[in-house]
């Protein structure tokens, strides 16, 4: 056999190889990711969504956030505008966790038949963390 | 001061495009003093671009509020060094920060490169003077640093907290440094493709700005993860976040092309793949850019959207078109001089580190892409996170950790087998008794043994390699070992240089492997409680809540939680990690408040304390405490990488010239003698 053969042959070991990898990856551990309204619609349409594992990405109701430190635990409300629902959280949050300012934040979790969403992530991100609103600006 | 910014850009802007439009006519080739003006504007262009910019920092450090870029990012209790580094804080000025260097390194490689390669430069110059004008018109058509504000504010917003630190001063510019010197390799390819010079020419002119931007994108990265780790307080230092994808891939398809670079001046094979992987790092930094200014990936590290993702998309829509064309164009001039003769050859072991690093990458794009592949396919986003990553990429990483160690082991064309088991043994031993060291003391995580023994091959083969060299020295010139080391070095830098620059990466694994060993804890304390942490090395650490206190400091306000460490009962001393509300000058709060990790670095171990809060303001504390194994390992690992780089890219050699002459010309010295060696049949092991 030809050494390039031979090649093509280890090649396509590799790179069926990588398939596999990514496929079975994607399989096995890639999570919806869904906005609270097509989070409801899909519980509604098959309760068994309560039982799996998503990301919501959503933002807090202002004013919603109440903390209890001592058990490290977190209540508040995320909302997409047309559907909202609470969350509960135990862990630390991160710095950019905040109800001032109609914050995003992705949380990950099961939402529970209780109507609770029971989250094990808490991701914040703000879009004034590294970017202030400023007045509209003119050209110079 | 923003009038005469604005006219620079617009000059840099006209510059530019007559350049560009000079060099592409291609009516220079018959007329010199065209082509002249073509590689000149580069100078002008790079001139105006430089008066912009400080243009941009008199405003900045003239506390000019009326300017909205120093409204939003300045406030006058910024110390100086924050405020100087505030020109990149933001989009507006990271683009003409980016623009500036591109048009630096525009003009620097017109000067240094060889009048050999007269014939590329115009080109090149059209090139680099056309992406400094995509990036001057997305200034001045959707990010301009110099816009100013209906009013003058009586202060600026500030500098992000995550941002008041010194590692983020030099992080972003570092990393931009290495997406913006990839251009000159993409501009030097184009450049051959056009002129239809496709020898080898073109790599050797642009081969040190590709390791330079190599060394870039490495330092860039490596400071992105010692920002993560000291400042946003999670305990880790690679998160597979969207934004620190974007800065891996093209330094993945960098890596595979300086590898895959040197079987195309040995053998003459994969000229097509080496301006593939040359057009997609260039891409790829440009995608990096587009996916952390356009916000189509939910990210942590928000920045501005807007409209400048469309200009970054369409960029790269041209780029991608007009490359790919221009390849296909010249496609049937590629033709390979050489076939694989035998997989047992260092051109296989090239070839299928290739395969894995552009494996890697495409997984990590896949990723990435993911949620909105899967959006435009069925409807609904679906992420994938870290587990994904470390799923597909830990058997990669490790199968290229093993070809480090193999590749320079045997021989081109083809070994034999003689060859081979003369090679093979003392690497293969070394790791085999690292393997059973880590047995011995009890190491069962898979992943991690299979790391640090690969780490300890490629140590052997590193280490044999030197012996070798040292000792035919030592036998042949009468020289003592350290100068043997010494001559060994600097005789073949791009070989043993290259091989030092394999120790960083080992390094780097054995600290990634570390964290497999990661313990962390959360807790509530009253003073005087304790919690308790076994470190993966079997001590017990004891954390005792001393209090909270608060003072005011600098431009901010602290709340700095104290824990007393005891190792196995013996005190250590006192570890403090600060919660920090940042203020402007009329003692306004700016920002949300931020963390300051309390960090401990030894070569074991880091112990990482966050103090998430009191308990109602009173003297109980929450905290994350972690004993992080191996981290320093990854600072070192990056020290070591950036020495190796320097060593192979260092200028001079034993050519006597003029200085300018010996840098130019050692960069043929190398790659031609060392060609010379290498093919030799049993040659194993020499020629980088």
């Amino acid at each position: 056999m030809k050494a390039s053969t031979r090649f093509v042959i280890g090649a396509a070991v590799i790179v069926a190889g990588v398939g596999a990898l990514i496929a079975t990856g994607v399989k096995e551990t890639g999570i919806y990711f869904l906005t609270p309204s097509e989070l409801l619609a899909k519980t509604q349409a098959d309760p068994g969504f309560h039982d799996v594992g998503l990301k919501v990405g959503a933002k807090v109701v202002p004013g919603s956030v109440r903390r209890d430190q001592a058990t490290r635990t977190i209540d508040f409300r995320v909302s997409d505008g047309s559907s909202e629902f609470p969350v509960t959280y135990t862990g630390l949050v991160p710095d950019t966790f905040t109800d001032a300012s109609n914050i995003e934040v992705i949380v990950e979790g099961k939402y529970g038949r209780d109507g609770v969403f029971h989250a094990t992530e808490v991701l914040a991100k703000c879009g004034s963390r590294y970017e202030s609103e400023l007045p509209k600006a003119r050209k110079a | 001061m923003t009038l005469l910014g604005q006219f620079c850009l617009w000059l840099a802007l006209i510059a530019s495009a007559w350049g560009a439009g000079v060099a592409f006519a291609g009516r220079w080739r018959t007329r010199p003093e065209l082509a002249g003006t073509a590689t000149a504007s580069t100078y002008g262009v790079c001139a105006a671009l430089l008066v912009a910019a400080a243009c941009l920092w008199k405003g900045l450090f003239a506390h000019d509020f009326n300017i909205e870029y120093v409204a939003q990012y300045t406030s006058r209790n910024l110390p100086e060094y924050y405020v100087f580094s505030a020109f990149w804080a933001g989009q507006k000025g990271s683009l003409l920060f980016w623009a500036t260097i591109l048009s630096i390194f525009g003009a620097t490689v017109q000067t240094v490169t060889s009048r050999r390669h007269a014939e590329l430069m115009p080109y090149v110059a059209g090139i680099t003077n056309v992406v400094v004008a995509f990036f001057i018109l997305t200034m001045l058509f959707a990010a301009n640093p110099f816009e100013r504000l209906p009013f003058t504010p009586e202060d600026g917003r500030g500098l992000n907290p995550q941002l008041q630190n010194p590692g983020m001063t030099i992080h972003p510019p570092m990393l931009y440094l290495g997406y913006i010197s990839i251009t000159i390799p993409f501009a030097f390819a184009m450049a051959s493709l056009l002129s239809k010079r496709l020898d080898t020419g073109w790599i050797h002119a642009m081969r040190k700005w590709t390791i330079l931007s190599w060394l870039f994108l490495s330092a860039g990265i490596t400071l992105g993860m010692w920002w993560a780790y000291v400042e946003l307080g999670w305990g880790g230092y690679w998160a597979w976040d969207p934004v620190e994808n974007a800065s891996l891939l093209p330094w993945l398809t960098m890596t595979a092309f300086l590898h895959s670079v040197m079987i195309q001046e040995k053998r003459g094979m994969l000229k097509r793949w080496n301006v593939g992987l040359v057009v997609a790092s260039f891409l790829l930094s440009i995608f990096g850019t587009f996916i952390t200014r356009s916000g189509i990936i939910a990210s942590v590290h928000s920045f501005a959207q807007g409209n400048v993702g469309t200009f970054f998309l369409v960029f790269l829509i041209l780029i991608t078109i007009a490359s790919s064309a221009l390849l296909y164009a010249r496609w049937p001039l590629l033709e390979p001089e050489a076939e694989l003769e035998s997989l047992a050859s260092r051109e296989a072991a090239f070839l299928f580190n290739n395969l894995a690093l552009v494996g890697i990458a495409f997984s990590v794009l896949w990723g990435t892409l993911f949620p909105i592949l899967s959006e435009a396919v069925q409807g609904t986003k679906i992420t994938v996170g870290p587990p994904f990553f470390n799923r597909v990429n830990v058997p990669l990483g490790l199968f290229l950790l093993a070809l480090t160690g193999i590749g320079p082991l045997i021989a081109w064309r083809k070994a034999s087998a003689a060859n081979l088991q003369r090679q093979f043994i003392v690497p293969s031993v070394t790791g085999l008794v690292v393997a059973v060291a880590l047995l011995a003391i009890g190491i069962r995580d898979g992943w991690a043994l299979a790391a640090w023994t690969l780490a300890g091959f490629v140590l052997g083969t590193v280490g044999q390699e030197f012996w070798r060299g040292i000792r035919a020295r030592v036998k042949i010139h009468g020289e003592s070992v350290l100068l043997a080391f010494n001559h060994l070095i600097s005789r073949n830098r791009r070989r043993y240089g290259g091989y030092i620059v394999h120790v960083g990466i080992l390094t780097y694994f054995v600290a990634f492997a570390g964290m497999a060993f990661k313990v962390t804890q959360e807790v509530t304390l009253s003073p005087g409680e304790s919690a308790e942490l076994k470190s993966p090395y079997g001590h017990t650490y004891r954390f005792t809540h001393l209090g909270v206190s608060q003072y005011d400091q600098l431009n901010r306000w602290v709340s700095a939680a104290s824990l007393d460490v005891r190792k196995d009962g013996v005190p250590q001393g006192r570890i403090t990690s600060e919660k920090r509300q940042h203020k402007d000058s009329f003692g306004r709060n700016t920002f949300e408040p931020s963390t300051e990790v309390g960090i401990w670095s030894n070569a074991r171990e880091d112990l990482y304390v966050v103090y998430a809060g009191s308990v109602g303001g009173t003297d109980r504390a929450t905290y994350a405490i972690s004993i992080n194994p191996l981290v320093m390992w990854v600072w070192l690992g990056a020290g070591i990488l950036i020495v190796g780089g320097l060593i192979t890219m260092w200028p001079g050699g034993a050519v006597v010239g003029s200085r300018r002459r010996t840098g130019v010309e050692a960069g043929y010295q190398t790659p031609l003698t060392d060609a010379a060696i290498g093919s030799r049949p049993e040659g194993a092991g020499i020629g980088s």
